[in-house]
């Protein structure tokens, strides 16, 4: 039992390490699926916040480990 | 077809140095039996969960496929990208297979002497990574081939890969130490985290501009925004502030 645990464990940390990193990229996902859900006319909205969200996640994340 | 392969071939290479470092601890510790048998044991459940799990691939709507596949492409590229970007700026330190071996050893030799069942713990300990590590290569191999109908490509990749490991690794009956791994890993990152944006956008239904070939430009801008925050994590500025 204690080993399937641990494989679990170790299933979950293969996506997720820094949590706030996890958080930060869901958050972006939302947010981009809201925009697609609010203006379906123009899908590139929702694209271009993705791709921005996810560099900028990034970005900040490394920058404020560095910090540490 | 280029990027698919190349990604499920750089990740499973990775994953594959990482896997042979454990069964090799197992091996040179407890010999080959419990190290093969917890090997060929981890192979065999691994061809069992994508035997049962593959064909409900197809039943799955595409569209939450690809958002699915996305979004933990997103967590999984971007975490192995952060990690890489840190490494590659000095902030933690590399990831050192020699140094993985020797703690394997070390491990299994301390557990020596607190017990008997040692083939036992060094047949799981070579099944968990055979497991682990493949089931990241099974993963990889999913998200950049399905929904595009490559997954055959990708999985030659990544077979391809696993077995010039396997055969590097058994003829030097050493652990694979000079493999550049964060600089594959580097690489890996970028390219699944573009994947991850591609995969993710068609899931909430984005048109891209250029379809496929706008992985090469979400490629082009996760490479300038890594490559920028190495520069800027490991300038004297930064440091000064820490």
């Amino acid at each position: 039992m204690k080993t399937l645990i641990n494989i679990f464990r170790e299933l979950a940390g293969l996506f997720i390490d820094d949590g706030l990193l996890a958080l930060a990229i869901s958050v972006v996902v939302v947010f981009a699926a809201l925009v697609a859900a609010i203006a379906p006319a123009v899908p590139i909205a929702a694209g271009s916040v993705l791709l921005v969200g996810c560099l900028g996640v990034l970005f900040s994340n490394v920058i404020r480990a560095g910090k540490r | 077809m280029a990027p698919a392969v190349s990604a499920a071939f750089l990740s499973s290479l990775v994953e594959a140095v990482e896997a042979l470092t454990i069964v090799l601890s197992v091996a040179t510790v407890r010999g080959w039996r419990p190290a093969g048998l917890g090997a060929l044991a981890g192979l065999a459940t691994l061809a069992l969960i994508v035997l049962v799990l593959g064909p409900l691939l197809d039943r799955v709507p595409l569209h939450a496929l690809q958002l699915v596949i996305g979004v933990l492409l997103l967590l999984f590229g971007m975490r192995w990208l952060r990690k890489a970007i840190l490494r590659a700026a000095g902030v933690i330190p590399l990831h050192d297979e020699a140094l993985a071996f020797a703690t394997g050893t070390a491990a299994l030799r301390e557990q020596a002497h607190h017990g008997t069942r040692l083939d036992w713990l060094a047949g799981l300990a070579a099944y968990k990574a055979m497991l682990l590590e493949g089931l990241e290569v099974v993963f990889v191999v999913i998200a950049v081939g399905a929904g595009r109908g490559l997954l055959v490509p990708a999985s030659i990749g990544a077979l391809a890969a696993c077995a010039l490991v396997a055969a590097v690794g058994f003829a030097v009956h050493r652990p694979l130490a000079r493999v550049p791994e964060n600089t594959l890993k580097f690489t890996v990152g970028v390219m699944l985290s573009a994947f991850g944006v591609f995969w993710t956008g068609e899931g909430l239904g984005v048109p891209w501009l250029g379809e496929d070939l706008a992985i090469l430009g979400f490629a082009a801008l996760f490479l300038i925004v890594a490559v920028a925050a190495v520069r800027l994590v490991r300038s004297p500025a930064v440091q000064a502030i820490s």
